[in-house]
């Protein structure tokens, strides 16, 4: 073995290629099988994709870094059952391009925070979380209060995450900038074509509180809102494996 | 000869007369292209953020030139060049490492303070806890780790192959190519471009240029290689080798994405929930695999026994442990997604394969300090080599954790706490940071040809700096980590959950404030690191006569050698 050795490297294209042979192996046989095997990811009819409002919240989520301190991944241990839900599935974050999953909780876990409590309230805490938390370390998102969303472009993004594989339809795509719009505005024209598109149970709503404008608070709370809920797999599945 | 006033002259005329005319003019088109691309960026995307990044190339594309401009018009070098070694972009990249180092651990120690007093936010949203993580983590991981691993890999290899760098371009490419790719992602984080793939974040404009710049940096070590005087190929090169090659597989395959137009920032990943999921992790546990330990290896096993006078103590554990490391390493991923949603299958295969790393990550460890043998009144009287000593007795000691942090029993208690945050920084601080200080305070007087140190003193105070940092911030987070664990699986007597999450939160803040003063002691080690290398440098100092003897083997003809440069 040591005389082969001797051997290769004093040859480098050898050495390259043993390199490259040797280092694949792993990432291989773990994660191609993923692509395939069809028990990876479970089954869920009913679940919807982002709406356009919601997939800006996103990206804000993601511009902002909030992944740093909040995992999206309940684990299968019985504490984290009890203190924040049913464990997360892989077929709940099938259409996130990239997975949030997180890898640290300097805050909880929000990977069911939909729901969980009202816009009013998501909205006080993302402009000053100590007024309602007195210990929390989270920063102060006043910004997004004061910044217009721009949803001009949201038909592109849709576009993008269909080609990445998200079943948008040309109907969302061509509407997308008029849905965003409308989910955050009830009593505007649009609001009726969003859940048309997306489902009766879409959440359409005033979520800043202010009707005048469209602010990237809007898009931020829809997507908090809409957390652990585009499918309830996981709450009709028989939590089996809990440790 | 360039001497004490180096820095004067950085970049300007003494480093840009020692390329050749023809040199200059690629280097001039190269830039050329450059700026246009950045003003087609800034075209394309207009109304976007992509608008300022396109402006941030052309700008860095014009300072350059200006730089190559004002000695565009020198003579050609002399032939004799060819009969040293080529070390300016070395020489370059260690003060473009020691720059961003200051820069990375200042915003470090920034970070590590918001977590104690949040309002250090100031209500600007590129000061924000999340805008600046990117920032420290890429600042450190990539501009100094980064920076320093290309300066030195182009010093080890010319040295180990005792060969000049194939042509004197390709080096000032890579090196202030990927600087650029530093500045935009630095600069993007800041603005709010993020992928949000951890160690992985630039947008995918950047992930291209990166591409390139790596396939040039492979391009270079095949062709010094293929003009060795060694028959061998000498281990640290199997590193930088592995480093490099290894790090443009998972760069490529992790950062496949889709944009949404040519003239948006913004992407969306071409893999989506679990197989995005364990793609990352692949990716991120193999760059502290590849970036953070093959390539530090590399330094390791060239500086290390250079510096200690001593041959490496076995030449068979050399090869059981890079293979073992290569092999092993890109199979530990899993071992980041315990209890999730991921295959169970795929756990197992993770964590089985982290608890065999363990050997050959302390075979390295182990021959690094048995090099030391017959040394070790040298570790006690030379601060520099302590640094390196110091240096594998953190990366077994860090090894040792992850490997039982990737047991899943361990892991569910030690994830998603600060115990993860303090295993990280206990192979950042005292493995790479380490390997990275010590091999720079031996490279300098070598590259400045100066007979030592400015300060041996201060190179004393900067190692019980950094150790003190080290020990605090790790300590501190061990605490809060596995405090917080416990707290979070505490039940009462009538089987509810014991705290609340913010109860755990309250009980962080005094390791909070702690890890920030490690962390404040580390950055003021690194301050006297550059105070001390930066006054080595400039101060005029009397010619090494050791220097003489640092050249290349039996140098052919200059015609020969002018024909394979570019």
């Amino acid at each position: 073995m040591f005389n082969f050795h001797y051997r290769l490297e004093r040859n480098a294209m050898g050495l390259v290629l043993a390199i490259v042979v040797v280092a694949s192996i792993g990432g291989l046989i773990e994660i191609a099988p993923l692509f395939t095997i069809d028990e990876t990811v479970e089954d869920a009819p009913d679940m919807r994709v982002y709406t356009p409002l919601e997939l800006a919240g996103r990206n804000i989520y993601i511009r902002e870094g909030c992944y740093a301190c909040h995992s999206q991944m309940i684990r299968t241990l019985r504490d984290e059952v009890e203190r924040y839900g049913p464990y997360s599935l892989a077929v709940e974050s099938k259409y996130d391009h990239p997975m949030l999953w997180g890898s640290k909780r300097t805050g909880p876990d929000i990977a069911r925070l939909g729901g969980k409590y009202s816009n009013e309230w998501h909205v006080a805490h993302l402009y000053n979380p100590r007024d309602l938390v007195p210990e929390s370390k989270m920063p102060a998102y006043r910004w997004l209060m004061r910044n217009a969303l721009k949803i001009g472009d949201l038909g592109e993004h849709l576009a993008a995450m269909r080609a990445v594989g998200v079943p948008y339809t040309d109907d969302m795509i061509a509407n997308a900038t008029a849905d965003a719009y409308g989910q955050a505005n009830p009593d505007s024209a649009q609001s009726a074509g969003v859940t048309a598109r997306y489902g009766e149970s879409t959440n359409v709503s005033l979520f800043d509180g202010k009707p005048e404008t469209l602010t990237e608070m809007d898009a931020i709370v829809a997507y908090l809102q809409i957390l652990g809920r585009l499918t309830d797999v996981a709450q009709k599945t028989e939590q089996a494996n809990v440790e | 000869m360039i001497q004490g006033t180096w820095i004067v002259q950085c970049g300007g005329v003494g480093m840009v007369a020692q390329l050749t005319a023809l040199e200059r003019t690629y280097a001039a088109i190269i830039l050329v292209c450059v700026i246009c691309v950045g003003v087609a960026m800034a075209v394309a995307g207009r109304g976007d953020l992509m608008a300022a990044h396109g402006w941030i190339v052309a700008l860095f594309g014009m300072v350059v030139m200006a730089l190559l401009l004002r000695g565009i018009d020198a003579p050609d070098p002399w032939e004799e060049r060819f009969r040293e070694y080529y070390d300016d972009p070395t020489k370059v990249g260690i003060i473009l490492s020691l720059i961003w180092g200051v820069i990375g651990m200042f915003v470090g120690v920034w970070v590590a303070a918001l977590l104690a007093w949040p309002d250090l936010t100031f209500d600007a949203a590129w000061a924000s806890f999340g805008r600046l993580r990117p920032v420290h983590t890429s600042g450190v991981i990539f501009g100094f780790g980064g920076n320093a691993l290309i300066a030195t890999s182009f010093h080890v290899l010319q040295r180990t192959t005792r060969a000049r760098l194939p042509d004197q371009l390709s080096p000032w490419f890579v090196l202030l190519g990927y600087n650029l790719f530093c500045v935009l992602a630095a600069t993007g984080y800041l603005m709010g471009l993020t992928q949000s793939k951890e160690y992985a974040e630039p947008e995918w404009y950047a992930d291209l240029w990166l591409v390139i710049v790596w396939v040039v940096y492979f391009l270079i070590y095949l062709r010094t290689l293929a003009r060795r005087r060694e028959p061998h190929i000498y281990v640290a090169n199997w590193y930088y080798m592995a480093f490099i090659l290894v790090v443009a597989i998972l760069h490529i395959v992790n950062n496949l994405a889709v944009p949404v137009s040519i003239g948006h920032a913004k992407s969306y990943s071409l893999f989506s929930g679990v197989q995005d999921a364990m793609t990352q992790w692949w990716y991120g546990h193999n760059a502290v695999a590849f970036f953070l330990t093959a390539g530090f290896l590399g330094m390791l096993y060239y500086y290390l026994p250079k510096r200690a006078g001593r041959p490496i103590y076995s030449y068979r554990m050399s090869i059981i442990s890079f293979w073992g490391i290569t092999f092993m390493y890109m199979w530990a991923g899993s071992h980041h997604l315990h209890y999730t949603a991921l295959p169970h299958w795929v756990q197992t295969l993770g964590m089985v394969f982290s608890l065999v790393l363990l050997v050959p990550s302390w075979a390295s460890a182990g021959n690094a300090l048995l090099t030391l043998n017959g040394a070790w009144h040298k570790v006690r009287d030379d601060a520099v080599l302590r640094f390196m000593m110091l240096a594998a007795i953190f990366y077994g000691i860090a090894t040792f954790e992850g490997s039982f942090m990737a047991i899943r029993a361990v892991n569910s208690l030690s994830h998603y706490t600060d115990w993860t945050v303090g295993h990280v920084h206990a192979g950042a601080l005292g493995w790479v940071a380490m390997i990275t200080f010590g091999s720079l305070y031996a490279l300098v007087p070598w590259m400045w040809k100066r007979p030592a140190l400015y300060s041996a003193r201060l190179v004393e105070v900067h190692f019980w700096l950094a150790l003190a940092g080290t020990v605090v911030y790790v300590f501190a987070m061990w605490n809060s980590g596995i405090t917080q664990g416990l707290m979070w699986r505490t039940y009462d007597q009538n089987g509810t959950l014991a705290y609340s999450f913010i109860d755990t939160l309250v009980a962080m803040h005094p390791y909070y404030i702690a890890r920030t003063v490690g962390g404040l002691l580390f950055l003021a080690g690194a301050v006297v690191a550059f105070y001390n290398i930066w006054m080595t440098i400039s101060r005029p100092a009397p010619v090494d006569e050791g220097a003489a003897a640092d050249l290349p083997v039996e140098p052919p003809a200059p015609r020969a050698w002018a024909q394979a440069g570019e």
